[in-house]
């Protein structure tokens, strides 16, 4: 069965890092994974797509998601800029970095709040990608065990511990969420 | 070797053009005396029929040499006249 | 070893693989990631090779000429505007007969000022007598970087891996990684039918005849004829080495009982594979013929399509004229539905294709038609 993943991020925040640690997890799982960053340049501070497509079978498609099944956000300020809800097929899920969820099936964590108390921060940011990294992997049924490893192959030395870090607490604090006022 | 091979490189010969000695209608004739042996004659000549024997003595080699006559023009020492063929 | 990798990344692999001993390029989007990471394995010794900074496309793929026509195995890639400014070389090299390889990430030619892929830059490569492939996946990518060093020395032609930008090239997937014994194997040292080196002075673009000229250009089109056969052979031994056959010039897709065949190159193809397997559940008689090689063309492929309806659907327009593989499959068995998509990086995904594949068998398209209609009207 093929999974269908849209990361909402902004530039910096590491949507296309997170769509990749998630890809690789599931590789080590032994399922077939694509990770896409949005097709372009790279571009800091302003909203960016990632996308991610896991499945049993060989994935052929190269083309971009325009639906979900699974949709993460990265920021709560996304929420005002975009209508999300047109990202995310009938009845998918969604997963925020944000106190309210926005759909039936929403998973919400504190993934800003989880970044800075490990003072994983750049440029004055909470770099939250491994932190959401780690909460997406429970709805798309990866093994923390599995994230943790990607994460190990992909940062090194005490990166790579904190990281795996944020993951861990994400994976253990993520929970299903109720629309809220917020949004 | 290739077949190809033969129209694509080439190493440079004597005469790969044929004799071009009889093309020629004025000849370049050293003079020993005024030549002070620069060797601009050798390096200039596009035929490459110019040698140097012993540092001093230049040949010109007129069986390819076309006489084109550059050697001459290009002589600081004026030790190089072009000379008309005689029948 | 099974990995995730990019198309970039994984071409850069290959090449490490392949052992290349020079490697030249200049960094253009979306290709660079390809020789930053070669640079990389240089730089931490994990590959033995030269790599030459250069001041532009030209001088790249000049730099890499001179040492593949020393003996050395070589490499470069480029995209787009960087193919066109090294265009007078594209044409050199493969004049010369010097076998190399080059990564093309295709992107369209600007202006506007755009990245993104349609094959418009690869096809202008079409009459210079490199061999032209072009793969579908980050895989296909990785084995046709590995079988084109193998197959450029065996026939002294420049050949070319097209990649798509982006949908490839930036795009990571699963890929399975021979060891390099494995590949030692199977990729022979590099041959060549000629070589200058220092002490064996030789001229190369002398003067000559001009039959010269003209048996030169005939034996180049003898060997790449003939290189249809060394494909073939390599796609085969490769299948027995590695598990991978692709079926040479042309991948098949479901074209058993197919009455309706669509014939298209690239990474888009997996979306219209999906789109042909829905229809397939509903009855409808579809299959693909992929084009992996442009050139040689494969024309004997293409005729065994005789009879059927043939849909050509392109990522190039022939400006004056219809899509460029539109006319080249029309060559061989006349008149076919073409249909012009995803030009400048417009995104094409499998509802589109099913949407598409629809109207051509309910013959709702028209001879040539821009995709979608109603963004063109």
């Amino acid at each position: 069965m093929l999974t269908e993943v849209m990361i909402l991020s902004f530039g910096g925040q590491g949507g296309v890092t997170a769509a990749r640690i998630l890809a690789l997890a599931a590789v080590n799982e032994g399922m077939f994974a694509q990770a896409i960053p949005q097709f372009g340049a790279e571009r800091r501070g302003s909203l960016v797509r990632s996308y991610l497509r896991l499945s049993d079978q060989p994935i052929r498609r190269h083309s971009s998601i325009k639906k979900a099944d699974v949709l993460a956000i990265f920021a709560e300020k996304i929420l005002k800029i975009v209508e999300v809800r047109e990202f995310l097929r009938d009845g998918g899920i969604t997963v925020l970095n944000a106190k309210h969820g926005i759909a039936e099936k929403s998973y919400c964590v504190d993934a800003a709040g989880i970044a800075l108390s490990l003072n994983l921060v750049a440029a004055g940011w909470p770099i939250v990608n491994t932190a959401m990294a780690g909460a997406m992997a429970k709805p798309l049924e990866i093994s923390i065990e599995s994230v943790i490893n990607a994460i190990n192959s992909t940062f090194s030395g005490e990166l790579a511990r904190i990281n795996a870090r944020a993951a861990e607490i994400a994976y253990r604090e993520v929970k299903k969420c109720q629309a809220g006022s917020s949004t | 070797m290739s077949s190809w091979l033969e129209h694509l490189i080439a190493k440079s010969s004597e005469g790969s053009a044929g004799k071009t000695g009889l093309w020629r209608t004025f000849k370049p004739v050293h003079n020993v005396e005024k030549c002070n042996r620069c060797l601009l004659c050798l390096y200039y000549c596009p035929e490459n029929v110019i040698k140097v024997y012993h540092h001093r003595f230049i040949i010109i080699n007129y069986e390819y040499c076309k006489g084109c006559g550059i050697c001459a023009e290009i002589c600081p020492q004026d030790a190089i006249e072009m000379v008309e063929e005689e029948e | 070893m099974r990995t995730l990798l990019t198309g970039n990344y994984a071409v850069a692999e290959a090449v490490k693989l392949s052992r290349a001993k020079v490697i030249a390029a200049y960094p253009i989007t979306p290709q660079t990631t390809i020789v930053e990471k070669l640079a990389e394995m240089v730089e931490k010794g994990e590959l033995d090779a030269e790599f030459i900074r250069v001041e532009s496309e030209h001088s790249a793929l000049a730099a890499v000429y001179g040492a593949a026509i020393a003996g050395r195995r070589a490499f470069t890639a480029t995209s787009s505007h960087g193919l066109l400014y090294m265009y007078e070389m594209v044409w050199w090299v493969a004049n010369a007969r010097v076998p190399l390889v080059m990564a093309m990430v295709t992107r369209t030619i600007g202006p506007p000022w755009n990245i993104h892929t349609d094959h418009t830059d690869l096809l202008t490569m079409r009459d210079s007598g490199w061999i032209i492939s072009m793969a579908e996946n980050v895989q296909e990518a990785f084995d046709l970087t590995i079988q084109g060093f193998r197959i450029s020395e065996e026939v002294d032609l420049p050949f070319t891996v097209g990649l798509d930008a982006f949908q490839l090239s930036h795009t990571a997937e699963v890929v399975e990684v021979p060891d390099q014994q494995e590949v030692d194997e199977w990729l022979p040292e590099r041959r060549q039918s000629y070589k200058v080196l220092p002490g064996n002075a030789v001229t190369i673009g002398n003067i000559g005849p001009n039959e010269y000229t003209a048996k030169l250009r005939y034996a180049m089109a003898k060997a790449i004829e003939d290189s249809r056969k060394v494909i073939e052979k390599a796609d085969n031994s490769f299948g027995e080495k590695f598990g991978r056959k692709y079926g040479g010039l042309v991948e098949e897709y479901r074209l058993e009982g197919a009455e309706y065949v669509v014939v298209m190159a690239g990474a888009w193809c997996g979306d219209a594979k999906d789109a042909i397997d829905r229809l397939r559940d509903e009855g409808l008689p579809i299959g693909m013929m992929k084009i992996r090689y442009f050139r040689p063309f494969p024309k004997e492929e293409i005729k065994r399509l005789e009879g059927k309806e043939v849909l050509v659907v392109d990522r190039a327009f022939s400006m004056g004229y219809m899509g460029i593989f539109g006319m080249e499959v029309s060559s061989v068995i006349g008149d076919v539905t073409n249909v012009i998509a995803g030009i400048g990086g417009v995104d094409v995904g499998v509802e589109d294709f099913e949407a598409m594949f629809r109207k051509f068998a309910s013959r709702k398209l028209q001879r040539l038609e821009w995709w979608p209609r109603e963004v063109f009207s």
